[in-house]
């Protein structure tokens, strides 16, 4: 109850309260994620349940066009799956790898940072250079090549049966560099305050001062960023399951759909591609608002206490 | 009567905030005269640099001045225009900062430096212009000036750099000087040098100048006329000889009881109970009552007025004299 | 001074911060050759005192003297380059982390920033806690509260407020949660750096009653740093004056105010305002404060002395001491009574 009163009086609500896109975009990013989360339930139509499929239902247009069949409001894609059902099925994937590939790279980023950033030296040379080099190859690259080492090693059956939490490991090993350079440099920054060393004179262990006095100090930028890495992570999965490294076509994501309906797209079938794109975009760029709005919530320099 | 060179009435100084408006300075009143140096004393956030600041309007928003008048050469500052604005600053009315960096440019040369500002305000040519700069670096005590010129501000010392920004307020022979803390980021022995220079160079000149600082001792090495600020208001003014022997405010008796070295050596030091408040909550009647030990009656209803008090020329706001 | 009444002994004790980077900014030409140097900034140089049991010692000097390098490296926060650091008979600078633990526990710190010292994200309760839990694992919760209770009365800080954040205090409060901190885990000495130059004037005088107080309450000697005069004038027993990470002189403080030996003593107590006191006459020193990467050749203020020879020049000066030991002052000038 103090607690609410607390959040009801922050600057953090009067801010959101006072920005308009902050609160569009989270009305819409909620919608969009209890409509995806919920699709088991909302779905007109199960597109993983083969036995519900017919081939003869492939690419029916919209239901406002002539050939449209009200069974299907956005159409049909070329296997028979309702668009709309796939779509809602696709942004629950997309949404799963983002948020899971963005906890991993937090999670690496935030403990190599700390480790770098508090021990400095060798530790810190040898973690910075590999960011270096890491970030010196597009994050792409890197994913489009570990991927391919993927499919190679345990086939492509293998592959998309597993293909969620490989693509969450590659994702996350990818962007790693972000988490681990921002917490870096905010712990040289914090590691020189004077509690650190009052810490020290108590007596405490480093493992202690880093994760109980100095981790809940750097976390801000780590929100921060964790929003747009969503936004990023996100893009890249559909990028690479546009370029048929991604989720496989029987358990679509967002970026396979669009991938599926490019095929089709100069054969007058253009809602396969579009409608996915505009949902991703729509998807992509919530986040990044919210993130926007967020950086400038917790800018230290403008926000004290 | 004669005229005052400054005189600033019932200054009042708002800040807008998301909570409501807050008033940061409230009716501030005093004059200065030509060569007189007057002594702004007060703890942060009791109002002082804000009142040096909006003397030549440099409030940053979201503060305004919201009420009252500065007048200046026959001007009121308050109410003329931007361009008269900027014609002052600088040139009739200069501004030495804590951190001399805020002044000085890191990426130009203090030749540069100073020249610029001359030429802004004068038409001459820029080789008397650094001519006038040589002049004045020779006048705050800059071994070999002429070579100093073509240096960075970061290859000065702390002390030297603040001597550079004093030069600097100095190049147009203004009529008065705003002091904002000019020696606190110094040590003690260069502070001495920093505060000599300033009085002399004032009493030379004939240039006024307002010292604000929380340093009581600083003070009274230079000034001759305090006003003691709490709490966005002034509570005491006077000579500043009186006013450290003999304070009538129960602030300014505090403070100065409260000095180390006004007791024997170990033994408990006065003290103030409690700390300023925060303009966000700013008590009811006198703002000192909740610190005061005379707090009594109208102390808690009524906001005191600065009247004339004892035989000098001063000035105190306490209901309990 | 007898032998069981010292605290805190430290001999020789000399700090230097590498600052040369990584090893190609090491390389520099010399003589057409190739050398790998390193710089070091000087920050204390063979410095020698002891702290007496119940005494106020304070260290003074101006900003880069080496005054806060010197606390740090008597509390552990650095390790000295060499010297040795004696805790009563005990010398603890070359303990490892777990035989140091009991005495962390003895000597505690104080820091001057009050907005800094304290970890924002963390309670005052918590705060005060977390020295206590870690010292004294078994202690049971009850004990600690109390405890917490008792530490923040003394200290002035009302007890409703334990469950509130830093920043929610003044900072003269904030002040008072930080010394509580340091008295939870029952110190004996406490470095106090610059305790009361971040805070306000009507504030300083709380925090400096309060430091007395917890002096005589609870049985404390101090080491204060600070560049204050007149607060090391009223509170401290004996006085050590730094420049340059040297100690110039250490006196009782009636003798340093009343009878300074050492030139640069003079000229920084000439050199404090007083309130009440008209522009006076100020001993000037020339020049500027050397760089402590390049220290000059013997005596380390001979460059700014008013009374420097050639013997200073070129002769580190030995510590002169006097007054039973309790005094010294390294001065060639005062030694061949020059001065």
């Amino acid at each position: 109850m103090d607690k609410w009163k607390k959040f009801k009086e922050s600057y953090f609500l009067y801010s959101f309260l006072r920005d308009p896109v902050a609160i569009v975009s989270f009305i819409i990013f909620l919608f969009l994620v209890i409509v995806s989360f919920s699709a088991p339930l909302i779905a007109p139509h199960d597109p993983y349940d083969t036995s519900t499929i017919s081939i003869m239902d492939s690419e029916i247009p919209p239901v406002w066009y002539g050939e449209g069949d009200d069974n299907f409001i956005l159409g049909t894609d070329s296997q028979g799956r309702d668009m709309l059902s796939t779509m809602m099925y696709g942004m629950r994937v997309s949404i799963i790898i983002g948020i899971g590939a963005v906890a991993l790279q937090a999670f690496l980023g935030v403990v190599i940072g700390l480790l770098s950033g508090y021990i400095g030296g060798r530790v810190d040379a040898f973690f910075m250079r590999l960011a270096d080099i890491q970030l010196s190859f597009s994050t792409l690259m890197v994913a489009i090549f570990i991927s391919a080492i993927f499919q190679t090693a345990f086939g492509v059956g293998k592959y998309s049966e597993y293909a969620v939490p490989i693509l969450v490991l590659i994702i996350g090993i990818a962007e790693w560099p972000q988490y681990a350079r921002t917490v870096r440099a905010s712990v040289l920054g914090e590691k020189e305050k004077e509690y650190v060393e009052a810490a020290k004179v108590i007596g405490f262990g480093s493992r202690w001062i880093m994760f109980r006095h100095i981790l809940p100090n750097t976390l801000s930028p780590v929100f921060v960023i964790s929003t747009i890495q969503v936004a990023n992570a996100v893009m890249s999965e559909a990028a690479l399951s546009f370029l048929g490294l991604g989720m496989p076509v029987t358990k679509p994501s967002l970026g396979s759909l669009i991938n599926l309906g490019f095929e089709y797209i100069f054969s007058g079938s253009w809602w396969i591609t579009i409608f996915p794109g505009i949902l991703l975009i729509i998807l992509v760029l919530v986040v990044n608002l919210l993130g926007d709005w967020l950086r400038d919530v917790l800018n230290p320099k403008l926000y004290k206490g | 009567m004669m005229e005052h060179l400054l005189e600033v009435n019932n200054l009042e100084v708002k800040f807008k905030l998301r909570t409501g408006e807050l008033t940061a300075i409230d009716n501030v009143g005093f004059t200065l005269d030509k060569g007189e140096r007057l002594g702004i004393v007060g703890e942060s956030g009791a109002g002082k640099s804000v009142t040096g600041f909006s003397i030549i309007n440099l409030i940053s928003k979201p503060g305004y001045i919201s009420g009252g008048e500065i007048m200046f050469e026959g001007k009121d500052l308050t109410r003329v225009s931007e361009d008269v604005l900027r014609h002052i600053r600088g040139n009739r009315i200069s501004m030495i900062f804590q951190d001399p960096m805020m002044t000085l440019n890191p990426v130009f040369t203090i030749g540069e430096q100073m020249a610029e500002t001359i030429l802004a305000h004068k038409n001459i040519s820029r080789k008397d212009a650094l001519e006038i700069s040589v002049e004045k670096l020779r006048q705050v005590h800059i071994p070999s000036p002429e070579t100093r010129l073509n240096q960075y501000p970061h290859e000065f010392s702390g002390g030297m750099r603040q001597r550079i920004v004093i030069a600097i307020s100095l190049l147009l022979d203004p009529a008065i000087i705003i002091a904002d803390e000019p020696t606190t980021a110094l040590d003690v022995t260069i502070q001495a040098e920093i505060m000599e220079l300033l009085l002399e160079l004032c009493e030379k000149n004939d240039t006024g100048m307002i010292l604000i600082t929380h340093d009581l001792g600083v003070v009274s090495q230079v000034t001759e006329k305090i006003a003691v600020m709490y709490a966005g208001r002034i509570v005491e003014i006077g000579s500043t000889e009186n006013i450290v022997a003999n304070p009538l405010h129960p602030y300014t008796k505090g403070l100065i009881k409260a000095l180390p070295g006004s007791r024997g050596t170990g033994e408990k030091l006065y003290q103030i109970p409690g700390s300023m408040p925060n303009l966000t909550e700013m008590p009811k009647g006198c703002a000192f009552h909740p610190r005061c030990e005379l707090a009594e009656g109208e102390c808690f209803s009524k906001v005191p007025e600065l009247i004339q008090r004892g035989n000098f020329r001063r000035l105190a706001a306490c209901h309990k004299f | 001074m007898h032998r069981e009444n010292r605290l805190v002994t430290i001999n020789k004790l000399v700090k230097k911060f590498d600052i040369s980077g990584g090893f190609l900014d090491q390389l520099k030409i010399e003589n057409k050759k190739i050398v790998r140097k390193k710089t070091f900034v000087h920050a204390v140089n063979d410095v020698s005192f002891t702290v007496n049991k119940g005494e106020i010692l304070s260290v003074v000097g101006e900003s880069g003297c080496g005054k806060s390098t010197l606390a740090r490296v008597v509390v552990g926060l650095y390790s000295p380059w060499s010297g040795e650091i004696f805790y009563k008979d005990k010398r603890i600078d070359n303990l490892d982390g777990s035989q140091m633990l009991s005495y962390r526990k003895k000597m505690q710190m104080i820091f001057q920033d009050p907005y800094a010292s304290l970890n924002p994200r963390m309670t005052v309760k918590k705060t005060l806690e977390e020295p206590l839990r870690f010292h004294e694992p078994s202690i049971s919760n009850s004990e600690i509260e109390e405890k917490v209770l008792y530490v923040m009365e003394q200290v002035g800080v009302n007890p409703k407020w334990a469950d509130r954040y830093p920043h929610e205090f003044s900072g003269g409060q904030r002040q008072r949660v930080s010394i509580a901190r340091a008295l939870m885990v029952d110190p004996e000495f406490i470095v106090a750096d610059e305790p009361i130059s971040a805070l306000d004037v009507s504030i300083q005088a709380q925090i400096l009653n309060l430091l007395m107080d917890a002096r005589d309450n609870f049985g404390l000697t101090y080491m204060l740093i600070t560049h204050d005069l007149s607060v090391v004038e009223h509170i401290s027993t004996r006085v050590c004056v730094m420049y340059l990470g040297t100690v110039c002189e250490i006196a009782p403080v009636r003798n340093i105010f009343s009878n300074p030996l050492h030139p640069y003593t003079q000229a920084l107590l000439s050199a404090i305002p007083k309130p009440g006191v008209k522009k006076k006459e100020h001993i000037k020193l020339k020049g500027e404060v050397p760089t402590p990467i390049v220290l000059p050749t013997g005596c380390v203020f001979h460059t700014r002395c008013l009374y420097a020879d050639e013997r200073c020049r070129r002769e580190i000066p030995k510590p002169l001491s006097y007054d039973n030991g309790e005094s010294f002052v390294a001065c060639h000038g005062v030694e061949e009574k020059r001065i």
